[in-house]
């Protein structure tokens, strides 16, 4: 029963999911939106909280067990908390009953957003382009015929598209060009219909209960 | 007498053949109308559309510009509708006559998606029937994957060095065809690391993905026998933010510099990240996403990648089960037929003034 029921579960949600592509009724449709947005909603919400207490429970384990870099956890604990207490309590602008300002100084959860959470996100994300660089650099060495080749597209592309190719040859940008919506566009059409009959096998095989790795395996 | 003389030299052409219906294969709540340009297009600023519940009296409900010859509106289920379509100039407009009444419906089948439909059953018959010649025993050959093959030795690498293997199902919600073969692909890690004794740290992005992926881990530690190994941290729940989950993993790399990443999932912009961190610590990389964007990177930075469809086939060729590989080898000749009918298509296309593409659309 442990398994089956799951299975049961998946086999008419999956039917479900598929019916609503073809019938546009407006029964099935509601039912369809229903469990994505409202059901599905519910189940984020309960999740949430399991996920934020495995969080908690990782790092408390690794300040009691004084693991290595143990002190850092405190930084995400007391992180946590403290957001907590301010998202709960003065609410998402200063809302709330707690106060978050002394004076010309805000700590409300829209201003911690605006002003730790977005500048640091923003701080990994500009990190790749030292990382795409390093990884050009790996992937351009001509050590094989295909890194060759991946090498001499890259610079005609490059230089294609910028005004110096022009200069260089009149029908370098057309060539650049052609290379970017000819070859380009067919490989990964390939790869898409790969994708798509993918997706449609490893969808059957689950709903059909063929494929039950998802459960952890077995009978 | 002037007024009449200006009326003829202004007036416009109104479009032609107006016709209303009932939106096709909807939920209902729309009409199409429908209509020839008017000969004075070339002059006009657009189309007014008027509608009307009694016929009588007409209300604008939309404005299109020139050149357009349909519009869908939204309309109230079983109620009766008139409509007029005008042609607009900035000095002049001219009605069309009112269609004939019409009521707008829901539709229980959309016509228009049924060839998809038809398809999608004659792929999933090709997969049932190799499936079951897979259940009668019967030897299925499947090309190698570099990648897959390499899942051995990976594991292997982490217990002879001591080191954990870390498992990054990516940004993918538990929803995504990709997650959901990612989930499959980590029980069977997961089986070997319990097998082998290797740590597994598998950090999420997803709070129900991370619920998913405990109780795979879990179950699978429990199948091979060995449910006291399971370390119920090893699969936690990270942060919802991207690049704070880009953040957490790069540290979780570095710090404990395991001896094998997977990254296999859906992944956005944080991939590249992820996999040229995993390199710079020397661990073997493998990767696999369906997102046409990453694919790339990954294979710029890991050892192997899984490209595409090679992801869907990963949980079957590593638990080499006959009825998974069967699926596989389905999948393998609707790749073949729609290969042929492309190519036969485009022949066809290319030399004959057949018109062909009528029958994809």
């Amino acid at each position: 029963m442990k398994r089956t029921f799951p299975l049961i579960l998946v086999f008419i949600f999956g039917i479900i999911g598929i019916i609503t592509f073809i019938i546009p009724h407006p029964i099935v449709q509601n039912l369809d939106e229903s469990i994505r947005n409202d059901i599905l909603k519910i189940l984020v919400a309960f999740a949430l909280v399991l996920g934020l207490g495995s969080l908690l429970k990782v790092h408390m384990d690794k300040i009691k067990r004084k693991r290595e870099n143990w002190k850092y956890s405190w930084i995400l604990i007391i992180s946590f908390l403290v957001s907590s207490i301010i998202g709960l309590f003065g609410g998402v602008e200063g809302a709330g009953p707690l106060r978050t300002s002394i004076g010309s100084f805000h700590f409300d959860i829209q201003t911690l957003y605006e002003n730790i959470f977005m500048p640091l996100g923003a701080t990994m994300f500009a990190l790749l382009a030292f990382y795409m660089a390093s990884a050009s650099y790996r992937a351009f060495r001509a050590r094989s015929y295909e890194a060759t080749l991946l090498l001499i597209t890259a610079f005609i592309i490059m230089i294609g598209i910028i005004p110096l190719g022009e200069k260089i040859s009149p029908h370098l940008p057309s060539f650049a060009q052609w290379i970017m919506t000819v070859p380009n566009v067919a490989g990964q059409r390939g790869i898409l219909l790969g994708v798509a009959l993918g997706i449609i096998a490893t969808s059957l095989k689950i709903i059909l209960g063929i494929e039950r790795s998802w459960l952890g395996g077995g009978e | 007498m002037t007024l009449i003389l200006l009326t003829a030299i202004f007036a416009l052409a109104p479009p032609g053949e107006v016709r209303a219906y009932d939106t096709p294969g909807d939920r209902g709540e729309a009409i199409t109308i429908e209509w020839q340009l008017s000969q004075d297009d070339a002059v006009l600023d657009g189309y007014e559309i008027y509608r009307s519940e009694d016929g009588v009296d007409f209300q604008k409900v939309g404005f299109l510009g020139r050149g357009r010859t349909n519009y869908e509106d939204e309309t109230d289920d079983d109620k009766t509708y008139f409509y007029k379509v005008a042609a607009v100039s900035n000095t002049a407009r001219t009605l069309s006559e009112p269609t004939p009444q019409v009521i707008s419906s829901p539709q229980w089948i959309n016509r228009t998606k049924i060839n998809i439909f038809i398809a999608m059953f004659l792929f999933g018959g090709f997969i049932l029937y190799f499936i079951y010649h897979a259940r009668k025993g019967k030897e299925l050959f499947i090309r190698k994957i570099a990648g897959l093959q390499a899942v051995d030795d990976a594991v292997g690498r982490a217990t002879e060095m001591g080191k954990p293997i870390l498992y990054s199902l990516g940004l993918g919600y538990v929803e995504d065809i990709a997650t959901i073969a990612s989930l499959n692909i980590l029980s069977e890690v997961a089986k070997k690391c319990a097998k082998y004794d290797t740590q597994l740290i598998c950090p999420n992005n997803r709070p129900i993905v991370y619920t998913v992926a405990r109780e795979i881990v879990k179950e699978a530690y429990t199948e091979v026998g060995r449910p006291d190994a399971f370390d119920p941290d090893s699969v936690y729940f990270l942060t919802d933010s991207q690049f704070a989950y880009a953040a957490g993993v790069s540290g979780i790399m570095v710090r404990e510099k395991p001896a094998t990443n997977f990254l296999i999932g859906y992944f956005y912009a944080e991939s590249l990240i992820l996999a040229e961190t995993g390199a710079s610590t020397g661990a073997i990389q493998i990767a696999g996403t369906d997102s046409l964007a990453q694919l790339p990177f990954f294979i710029t930075a890991c050892d192997y990648t899984l490209i595409g469809e090679e992801l869907y086939a990963a949980s079957a060729y590593i638990s080499r089960e006959p009825l998974l590989l069967g699926a596989i080898k389905g999948e393998d000749w609707g790749k073949l037929i729609i290969g042929t009918v492309l190519i036969a298509a485009s022949i066809v296309g290319i030399f004959t003034k057949f018109p062909i593409l009528d029958f994809f659309r």
